[in-house]
Formats: C-alpha cells, structure tokens, sequence
C-alpha cells in the first residue's frame, strides 16, 4: 500500500526562473531593433490629419521631414500663435526651406539624392498659406515628392 | 560550491533586473511607424515650353473657401459628396464613338459636355490662404479616393484584384523581384487607364 501513500512534503516547488533572462533579453532585443529614435524634438503641436488612402512611406533614409504647427506652450511666449515650421530643431521661415532641402539631399548619399520624398507634418489647424509658401520654395529647389503624412483614419474627422 | 581556488562564480541573479531596465527603456521610447501619407507630385516650376490648350469641359475645377466650403464645378457641393463628382466627371467618357479619345471602358454618363476621356480629365484643386489644412486633406484624400475607386474597378475587371492592393505589395520592399515585375505592367497599364491628373494651382489670397 506504501505506493499510494502520498509524499510527506507536498509543498509546490519552486518555479525555475532561470531561464527569465533569456525571455526578458528576447524581448529587449525585438524592442531594441523595431525602436526608432526620435530624431528631433517637436517644438510645434502636431496633431496629423486623418486620411483613407494612404500609402506607407518605406524607406526612412529617403525622407526629408518638414513640421508644421502652432508653436507648443513653451515656445508660445516668444514665438506666437501662430502656425510656424520647425527643421530640424529649429524654428525656420518658410523662405528657409529650400536650403533646408538642399542641405539635407547634399548629406544623402548619390545614388539617393534623386528619389528624395519630403514628408510634410503638418498639424490639421494649419492654414494653407503657410503650406503653399512651402510648396512653391520646394519647386524652387525641384524636390517635387512630397507626401502629406497623415494618421489612418475617417478623413472627415478632420473638419469637426 | 566553486573550487578551492578558481575564481569565484558571478551572480547572475540580477541580469534579469538589469535587462527589465533595459526592455523598459527601449518600451517607452519606441515609437512605432505611424508614418503613411497622400503621396502628391508637385507640379515643375518652369512653365511647359509649348502653352497646352485645355478644353474647359476637361477641367473639373474645385475650390475651397477659407471657410471650409467647396465649389466644385461652380456648385456648391457637400464634402461627402465630392467623391460621386468626382467619379463622375473622370468616368464620364463623352468623347463620341470612334473619335480617338474614345473611351471603351468608361462606364459614365457619355455626357458631351463633361470630359472626354480619363486621360483628357484634369482635375484642378484650388484653396484659399486661410483654408484649413485639416479640409484640405480632406478634399484631397476624396479625390485621390475616386481615383483609387476607379481603378479598383478597372482592376477588378482586368486581374480581379485591387489596384491599391497591388500597388502596395508592388511598393513593398520585402516584395521578391520576380512578383514585382509582374506586378509592374499591370500597375503600369491600370494607371495609364486612369492617370491621375490632379493640378494644384497656387493659393489665392483671401483678399479677392
């Protein structure tokens, strides 16, 4: 009858944790290599329009950033109110962009240089004026790919 | 218990809390990709040598005012109705059997006074200075979307699958090489079945 009888010490064993490390660096590594820095700090309010027919901008080191929006509460006292753009980390005037662009192709490397996308953030509260001055500096330079990036979404979110 | 002798073991309890810190970081600064947008070709500052005559039927002119409305071929038009417009006039077809714009897919109205073909269709986006980006977008998600749609529907007809599915996996990266090239013609074909003729003339100020 001896088989049957239960052991004296019943108590659970203790999980093998060894192996913890190794989940947690898996996962560390997948987060180490989907992470993409920010590369500027946004100094102007950002929030994108919503679209539905959006096409996915592959390929990062083709892409120029432009930022566009009201200047964030920090910035508010010196800068205004009023819609502005950001390269780079810097506040800029929209006569300033085409150097901008010609600055950032020059550091592209050849082969790139003339399949650039410059991708316009611009925050929904922006107006037009200051896009289209933007615009015309970019024909001036010939950087005529541009991509308004904007957030997937019901397009007609964006004139609540 | 280690040798007499030989170096001591590390403890390697703590890795675990060193490579949590680490995951945790990468986890708050990870953004992940939100970058996707309306692809848009802007238009070549030097004028074209020789002037183009457009006819007007081919011009699908819409404004917008700095107050969000939208004029669209002289109407006053709706926002979610700018895309019906829009198919229309573009699927329109009103060059007359036989003529060379003939359009044999057009599956429109055949009104004479709309556009002749989709390849002859311009359609002209016009804003104000104060127009607000957000209806902006807007207008130009609606039109690239009749766009989208009728070549959804040529592509249905033609490879019954999407065109915005192919072109997708065509721009895809990780698309392989021999898939794309096949993948190319066809995109090709579609787009020159409805090319996307979408002017953008400079802003007016709200002034005039």
């Amino acid at each position: 009858m001896s088989k049957f009888n239960k052991k004296k010490d019943a108590a659970l064993p203790a999980v093998n944790t060894a192996s913890l490390p190794d989940i947690v660096f898996m996962l560390l590594f997948f987060f180490m290599t989907v992470t993409v820095m920010k590369d500027s700090t946004l100094k102007v309010e950002n929030v994108l329009p919503n679209a539905t027919e959006v096409k996915k901008l592959e390929k990062k080191d083709r892409i120029i950033y432009i930022y566009v929006g009201k200047p964030t509460r920090e910035y508010e006292k010196t800068y205004g109110t009023e819609s502005k753009i950001q390269l780079n980390d810097k506040f800029a005037q929209a006569s300033e962009v085409g150097d901008y662009i010609l600055q950032e192709r020059a550091k592209k490397p050849q082969e790139l240089q003339d399949v650039l996308t410059t991708a316009l953030k611009v925050d929904k509260n922006a107006n037009m004026g200051i896009i289209s001055d933007i615009k015309q500096e970019l024909r001036k330079v010939n950087a005529l790919k541009v991509n308004y990036t904007t957030y997937e979404g019901d397009a007609f979110k964006n004139i609540q | 218990m280690p040798k007499r002798g030989a170096p001591p073991e590390v403890n390697a309890g703590s890795m675990a809390d060193i490579a949590f810190l680490l995951l945790i970081f990468f986890l708050v600064t990870t953004t992940i990709e939100t970058d996707a947008g309306l692809d848009r070709m802007l238009p070549p500052i030097e004028p074209p040598d020789q002037d183009v005559v457009i006819k007007e039927k081919n011009i699908f002119q819409v404004s917008i005012n700095r107050d969000g409305q939208l004029l669209a071929d002289e109407e006053l038009t709706e926002l979610k109705d700018l895309r019906a417009k829009a198919i229309a006039f573009l699927d329109n077809g009103g060059a007359p059997a036989g003529s060379a714009d003939y359009c044999n897919y057009c599956q429109g109205e055949r009104d004479a006074a709309s556009s002749d073909s989709p390849q002859k269709a311009i359609i002209s986006l016009k804003n104000d200075r104060e127009t607000k980006y957000g209806t902006y977008i807007t207008v130009q998600n609606e039109l690239v979307g009749a766009y989208n749609e009728l070549r959804n529907r040529e592509a249905q007809r033609l490879y019954k699958r999407n065109f915005t599915d192919m072109e997708a996996e065509y721009l895809n990266p990780e698309t392989p090489d021999d898939v794309r090239d096949a993948l190319k013609d066809k995109v090709k074909r579609i787009q020159e079945l409805f090319p996307q003729k979408l002017s953008e003339a400079e802003t007016s100020s709200s002034s005039k």
